[in-house]
């Protein structure tokens, strides 16, 4: 078995040599900088595509439990679009076919439709999680908001979202770790995040064992950092007296 | 002028007919009692009071106001028409004290100390002043629903709506939550009550309307009713629920 070699993110991506303190700093970069530059790629990537799922698959969700016919075949066919087509091919149809066809879409970076494929896509997810979360509090709960005299958007204000979205943390947990998962197609259209970094620095310097754990392990402290994060928010949002609640 | 005046409502759903020509009226400052078998739309005669269910056929009005008029406003007229549940339905992430005044700080415009004030009024009025700080999930069922009714009278509404307010309780908790109902009844609140508590329509309901397979059967005085019920279905109802 190979030694490992951990001097290797010490070495400069240009000539190979290794740099006292491993960063590179003016003008050099060494596989570390490049590897820190890479999580941040992956980072920025997954958050912004988790705001915009949140943003529109609650959208779509709430729509679909809405008593207008429209609404709902909307919200419907929104989530069953981008749920089943294979989040790859939903990326190479950002990059490659959308522009094509919307013209003022061509010039706009790359990351920003990764992160548009990413989000529509988990978004639809989202939309189902937070669908099943009102459908779960039954009609009862509504019909009270009603009967106060809150309007339709106000009874989902005040009464149906807070519950609904207590309710559905457990899911959202894990679709905000896919996500940063997920994040790693991003690779196919070039952008530099972990997963292309991985197959790149393990090419130029045959370390394959070092760069691979090293980014294994940035993916874990990513996902691992936003369950705790849903955990802290879950257990904030808990409601006395209800089960799984304090007293 | 009745407060609530139902003329001829019709309900389906789909082929099915809930709801046959439901003709009734409440006055002012009266108590009318629904009973019927399981499934003869008492709930859904109701909700058709304040629009929580739409009907195809008929209309009715409350205080006037065309409850079937699509012009109407629903979440205007409902602010004025209390209603209880069955099963509760306070608002479980908020605490006594919000489920107490958030309808009336968004809906009626009342500051936050005005509707906190008002609405720890309302609670030590049911006898909960202790739980003002407590979330629904740590009361009893019984204390729920007095809350519920504390809610609904919040809102200084101009008449209340019951569906089966204790038919979701253990019976030890029955009667305090009627105790609060024969309280309201007899200080002149305008009510319709879904109940098969035939105590509570003795005591104080003036009129009881039968229902049966969506039709009204019976829509007599208190006494008449309880005295000789006219439809075969009333009087066997009432001896089944009465020999209970
Ligand atoms: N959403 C719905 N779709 C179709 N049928 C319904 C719906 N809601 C109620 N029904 C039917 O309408 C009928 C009347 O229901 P409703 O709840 O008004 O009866 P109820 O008299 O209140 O009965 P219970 O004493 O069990 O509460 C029942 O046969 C019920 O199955
Ligand atoms: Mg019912």
């Amino acid at each position: 078995m190979a030694t490992w070699d951990w001097q290797v993110f010490c070495k400069d991506t240009i000539d190979g040599k290794i740099v006292p303190g491993c960063f590179g700093g003016s003008g050099d970069t060494t596989y570390l900088d490049w590897l820190l530059s890479a999580w941040g790629w992956t980072l920025s990537v997954s958050l912004l595509a988790l705001l915009v799922a949140l943003a529109l698959g609650a959208l779509m969700g709430i729509l679909r439990t809405t008593p207008h016919r429209g609404l709902v075949l909307l919200g419907n066919a929104w989530t069953e679009l981008f749920r089943n087509i294979p989040l790859l091919v939903q990326i190479f149809l950002w990059y490659h076919v959308v522009p094509a066809l919307i013209p003022p879409l061509r010039g706009v970076p790359s990351f920003i439709l990764v992160v548009l494929g990413l989000g529509l896509f988990t978004s639809a997810r989202i939309s189902e999680q937070v669908r099943a979360g009102i459908q779960s509090l039954a009609g009862g709960q509504r019909m009270a908001g009603l009967a106060m005299g809150f309007t339709l958007p106000q009874t989902y204000r005040y009464v149906l979202l807070p519950m609904a979205f207590r309710i559905i943390i457990p899911p959202l947990t894990s679709e905000s770790m896919n996500i940063i998962k997920n994040s790693s197609v991003a690779f196919a259209v070039s952008i530099s995040e972990l997963t292309l970094f991985a197959l790149q620095a393990q090419e130029e310097t045959s370390r394959g064992i070092e760069v691979y754990l090293a980014v294994t392990g940035l993916y874990f402290i990513s996902a691992f950092a936003i369950n705790r994060a849903m955990l802290f928010v879950e257990n904030r949002m808990r409601v006395p007296g209800m089960i799984g609640g304090g007293t | 002028m009745p407060m609530i005046e139902m003329k001829n409502v019709s309900k389906w759903y789909g082929e099915f007919r809930v709801l046959t020509e439901c003709t009734t009226q409440v006055e002012k400052g009266e108590v009318i009692v629904v009973c019927g078998p399981s499934g003869s739309g008492k709930s859904t005669l109701i909700k058709c009071v304040n629009g929580l269910e739409l009907f195809q056929q008929g209309d009715i009005l409350v205080n006037g106001i065309s409850v079937g008029d699509t012009k109407t406003n629903l979440p205007k007229l409902r602010a004025r028409v209390g209603m209880v549940f069955q099963h509760f339905e306070l608002f479980p992430h908020m605490t006594i004290t919000e489920n107490l005044s958030i309808a009336q700080i968004k809906v009626l415009g009342r500051s936050k100390d005005e509707a906190t004030e008002r609405g720890l009024k309302l609670l030590e009025r049911v006898g909960l002043k202790e739980q003002a700080a407590k979330h629904p999930g740590q009361l009893s069922g019984g204390q729920q629903q007095r809350v519920a009714i504390a809610r609904a009278l919040s809102m200084d509404p101009i008449c209340m709506l019951f569906d089966e307010p204790t038919s979701a309780l253990d019976p030890e908790m029955i009667n305090e939550v009627l105790d609060v109902m024969v309280e309201l009844a007899q200080e002149g609140m305008t009510m319709m009550v879904v109940t098969h508590e035939m105590g509570f329509a003795h005591k104080v309901a003036h009129r009881v309307v039968f229902m049966d397979q969506g039709k009204i059967v019976e829509d007599d005085k208190k006494d008449a009713f309880f005295g000789s019920p006219r439809s075969e279905r009333a009087q066997q109802f009432l001896s089944k629920i009465l020999h209970h």
